[in-house]
């Protein structure tokens, strides 16, 4: 088991994630500075939260140009599995891995928050748990956002990963934190293995902390 | 007094020096200050700087214990957690800015604590605060709530810092002057502290961090001053914060404090290069040499006195090992920060500043700091508010539910989560007790202990017996440690006052310290750092007497860590320590009859030991399921908040069902939840340990239920806890 962890400067889950992975995976992750421009092989390679070039340009704009990108791009398309988590999935969003957009939250204010996403693909390697999940999120700029067309693609083609639901699983406007459309906490790229969410699984692999869901979004990687 | 100076006396009064002060600037130097150096003088003995009210006072304060490592005077306390950790805490003021701007001045609060912290060696954990605001319906308070939170978010959420608790409360003596206290908390090894002393002559002084560019200059004499109808004008001296640069100077920092190279290190805070450059001199009782030319500067064509009084944020000064230049310039370069050899370390105990071949200052070290101006203000006590005797009629005691939900609604006692949910306070995968139990509880990283950590002060008491109030203030967050189940160790101070060139103020602040003092002393519960900000006044008009202290205990076994939350259905709930009905200076009589009258209510230190020791053993022997300690707004609004973060109910069923028994703020209680098979052991426990325990009632269903008198169901209180904040900010 070979992960790998990117590190921005700016990048404050980067330790986060790295401890939830050597605790589900029992193996830690290798960091790999943003000026490094190979990875070695990988079975996973996060792209962790944080504030990239501390995002006073649009969110992951700039992280997205760092030398270490190519080789991200590349092993996704090579089948790598990658998850981008919070501003890693604005950043994959910024390389075109992933569609659409993140935009400010729609109450125009950060939010820290438990929340609950429900897997909309069920056959992915990070969804196919199939369950509803609690763990935080921590954003000023999630509010997922596509052209109908994008929206309309990603939904035929099954790249929707999560919506945010209720504690029970029903998906409405009440459990929708930010305003994204149709409730979208994470997508998916087409070949479905690099995957983009919101919420921070890193920050739910132990009950101690609120919640130990996130392992389920690890585990198919991981084990 | 006549002037006799060359100096321009109008240019020395804008400097905020009076004139004996200046005539002893002239005499230490045998000559009249330059330009610069008057600029460095005002920097250094603004009461800001240099405590000179307060430091006599400040004096008295116990600062020693078993586990207290490093005590006042340096950049922050440091306190011993077992197993060579060490817990770094302090707490500061950024008022005066705030005022002016919101956002920024916030911001740039906790920016200035943070480096603090990490200046020590230490990472930083957890960011708390302690806030206030003038009334809700004065013009401005909308706007600088927002700001403050939102200053507060944006650095402390970039820098991924979990900020994890903190208090707020409104009142119209805050509504020309708010107060913004940021405390940080950060853990290290005890061999691996560092401190601010230069030392090793002919050593270099290196910059490190951002360019310093043209502002905040001056902002600490700003914050030593009044404010009037003007002060908006005082824009330019508020810093901009940069967040994403501090978190690069966190890591750079960190990561060189792994190798032996840095002999001294001081972050570069209020009056930037002035302070931090004489404070590693005087410490290390040496003089230092500066080239300014050198310093990395962002506007073109500065100033020796603009680069000496310049507050630019993210910068530290340091002392390097010879030596070692090139490879702490390396990692500097990896994090993409500035790093310039700046000067030496010098035998002359002087400050000399050069630039462009030319000395701009030479001052001797000890002039600026041992012979910076001390004051034993004059001081007036003011009687105590006395005894108020409430109107039996004006207590309906069919009305007891009604009244708690009007102050459960009420800005200062209804839901804080609003405001943090807009911060990020659980990055760091940390945080065992999030904002809204009555200590935020922060796991050491990789171990299986914790620290506890709350804020507190009660301005009204402070106000109307500011000897009580002093003591409440430390008791208050002593109380919150031990209903976490945290053993208290030790605390921060943030002492916010008007001016103290006024008997009166000076007064208050006589008292709280005394007040503090006594508390600290019996509890065994010593000062470890804090900050001083006076002169937060607006047109004569002072803010209530603001003693805010900062208290972090620790929790040797995580499983022992307790929430105010309800655990079970069923279970017992009794208070711990006596209830008399204390209704004088109230939340009660404040929010429901709109008055602020009566007596601060008294604290017996003994007691209140005896009751915390008593609940630490119920932790210890596994009987308490929930705790919770009875604060403002008294027994029932305290077993109200442990329904609302549980949603399981209680019905109420003690002996006494009266407005003084429920909303009474007696001091030296809590409520506890236990397992009703331990009642019997629970009922010795308490007699062995002399301690009042009484029956409440037990928990049940989703209903507050008050036997034989009114209930209401949790959601619908629940709605009226949670909705001020977002109407209000709407």
């Amino acid at each position: 088991m070979k992960s790998h962890v990117i590190v921005f400067p700016g990048s404050n889950c980067d330790r986060d994630v790295a401890v939830a992975i050597e605790r589900i995976s029992g193996s830690a992750p290798e960091m790999i500075w943003h000026k490094n421009t190979s990875i070695a092989e990988s079975d996973l390679i996060v792209v962790p939260g944080g504030f990239s070039y501390g995002d006073y340009l649009r969110c992951g704009a700039i992280a997205s140009t760092s030398p270490i990108i190519n080789e991200v791009v590349k092993k996704a398309k090579a089948g790598v599995p990658v998850i981008g988590i919070c501003n890693g999935f604005q950043i994959l969003i910024e390389t075109s891995l992933l569609d659409g957009a993140l935009i400010r939250n729609n109450s125009l204010s950060f939010i820290c928050k438990d929340i609950y996403i429900k897997p909309e693909n069920t056959s992915s390697i990070f969804t196919k748990n199939n369950v509803v999940a609690k763990m935080p999120i921590a954003h000023n700029e999630g509010n997922y956002f596509a052209t109908s067309d994008t929206i309309k693609k990603i939904n035929d083609n099954d790249q929707v990963a999560f919506r945010y639901c209720d504690a029970n699983g029903l998906i409405n406007e009440g459990s929708n934190p930010n305003g994204s459309i149709d409730n979208i906490a994470g997508i998916l790229n087409d070949n479905k293995n690099v995957l983009g969410l919101m919420p921070h699984p890193e920050r739910a692999v132990e009950l101690g902390l609120g919640s130990d869901d996130g392992k389920y979004i690890f585990e198919g990687v991981l084990k | 007094m006549t002037w006799e100076h060359k100096t321009d006396q109008s240019l020395v009064e804008s400097h905020g020096l009076k004139h004996d002060e200046f005539d002893s600037i002239v005499q230490g130097l045998g000559r009249e200050p330059n330009f610069t150096e008057l600029g460095i003088f005002s920097a250094m003995w603004n009461e800001h700087c240099s405590y000179k009210s307060s430091k006599f006072w400040l004096k008295k304060l116990p600062t020693t214990g078993d586990r207290v490592v490093q005590g006042p005077g340096e950049n922050a306390g440091v306190i011993d957690i077992d197993d060579g950790d060490v817990a770094v805490f302090k707490m500061e003021s950024h008022n005066h800015p705030s005022y002016i701007e919101p956002y920024q001045g916030a911001a740039t609060g906790v920016g200035g604590i943070l480096r603090d912290i990490f200046t020590m060696g230490a990472r930083p954990v957890a960011n708390l605060n302690a806030l206030r605001f003038g009334e809700p319906n004065h013009p401005k308070t909308k706007h600088l709530l927002s700001g403050v939170v939102e200053g507060i978010g944006g650095y402390g959420n970039c820098i991924g810092i979990p900020t994890v608790g903190g208090e707020v409360n409104f009142h119209p003596s805050y509504n020309g002057n708010i107060l913004v206290n940021a405390m940080t908390v950060g853990i290290a090894k005890k061999d691996k502290i560092f401190y601010s002393a230069a030392a090793g002559i002919g050593n270099p002084v290196v910059y490190v961090g951002s360019k310093t560019g043209r502002d905040g200059i001056h902002g600490a004499t700003m914050a030593s001053a009044e404010f009037d109808d003007d002060s908006e004008d005082k824009k330019p001296t508020v810093q901009v914060g940069d967040p994403f640069t501090e978190k690069l100077l966190l890591e750079a920092c960190l990561e060189l404090m792994k190798e032996q190279a840095i002999i001294a290190i001081q972050d570069m805070g209020a009056a930037g290069l002035t302070s931090s450059s004489i404070e590693m001199a005087s410490k290390g009782n040496v003089g230092l040499e500066i080239d300014l030319t050198k310093v990395p500067m962002r506007a073109s064509n500065m100033t020796a006195y603009e680069l000496m009084l310049s507050e630019s944020q993210e910068r530290m000064l340091m002392v390097l090992e010879p030596g070692k230049e090139e490879m702490a310039r390396n990692i500097f370069k990896k994090w993409d920060l500035e790093f310039e050899v700046i000067g030496k370390v010098t035998d002359t105990k002087n400050l000399v500043l050069n630039m462009h071949g030319k000395e701009e200052a030479c001052i001797p070290i000890n002039i600026l700091v041992e012979d910076a101006p001390e004051y034993q203000r004059d001081y007036t006590v003011r009687e105590p508010a006395g005894e108020y005797q409430i109107d039996p009629n004006t207590l309906n005691s069919k009305t007891i539910i009604d009244d708690l939900v009007i102050m459960l609604s009420h800005p200062n006692l209804c839901s804080r989560r609003w405001i943090w949910e807009q911060y990020d306070h659980m990055v760091m995968a940390d945080t065992l007790v999030r904002p809204g139990s009555d200590a935020a509880v922060v796991r050491v990283h990789g171990t299986n202990k914790a620290i506890a950590i709350s804020t507190d002060c009660s301005p009204t008491y402070c106000k109307h017996n500011s000897f009580e109030g002093g003591k409440h203030a430390v008791v208050e967050t002593w109380r919150n440690l031990v209903a976490s189940g945290a053993l208290p160790i030790a605390i921060t101070d943030c002492m916010n006052f008007g001016n103290p060139e006024k008997p009166e103020i000076m007064g208050e602040f006589v008292e709280c310290i005394r007040g503090m003092t006594e508390a600290c002393t019996i509890l065994n519960y010593p000062v470890v750092s804090g900050n001083v900000s006076l002169y937060n006044e607006t047109n004569g008009e002072g803010i209530y007497p603001t003693p805010a202290i900062g208290g972090v205990g620790l929790i040797k076994d995580i499983s022992k860590t307790k929430t105010i939350a309800f655990k079970q259905n069923n279970s017992l709930v009794y208070a711990v320590g006596e209830t008399k009905g204390h209704l004088g200076n109230s939340q009660y009589l404040s929010i429901v009859q709109h008055k602020e009258l009566g007596s601060t209510p008294v604290i017996d230190l003994n007691k209140e030991l005896k009751n915390g020791k008593f609940i630490l053993e119920l932790v210890n022997q596994d009987l308490a399921l929930s705790a919770h300690d009875i604060g403002e707004g008294g027994l029932l609004v305290a077993a109200a908040e442990m329904s609302l973060s549980s949603g399981i109910g209680i019905t109420i069923d003690c002996a006494i069902k009266s407005h003084e028994f429920f909303f009474g703020e007696d001091q030296g209680r809590y409520l506890i939840e236990i397992d009703i098979q331990n009642d019997d052991t629970l009922k010795k426990l308490s007699a062995d340990h002399g301690v009042v325990v009484e029956y409440i009632g037990q928990t049940k269903d989703a209903v507050i239920e008050i036997k034989e008198n009114s209930k209401i169901s949790i959601e619908e209180l629940k709605n009226n806890h949670e909705k001020w904040f977002p109407d209000f900010t709407k």
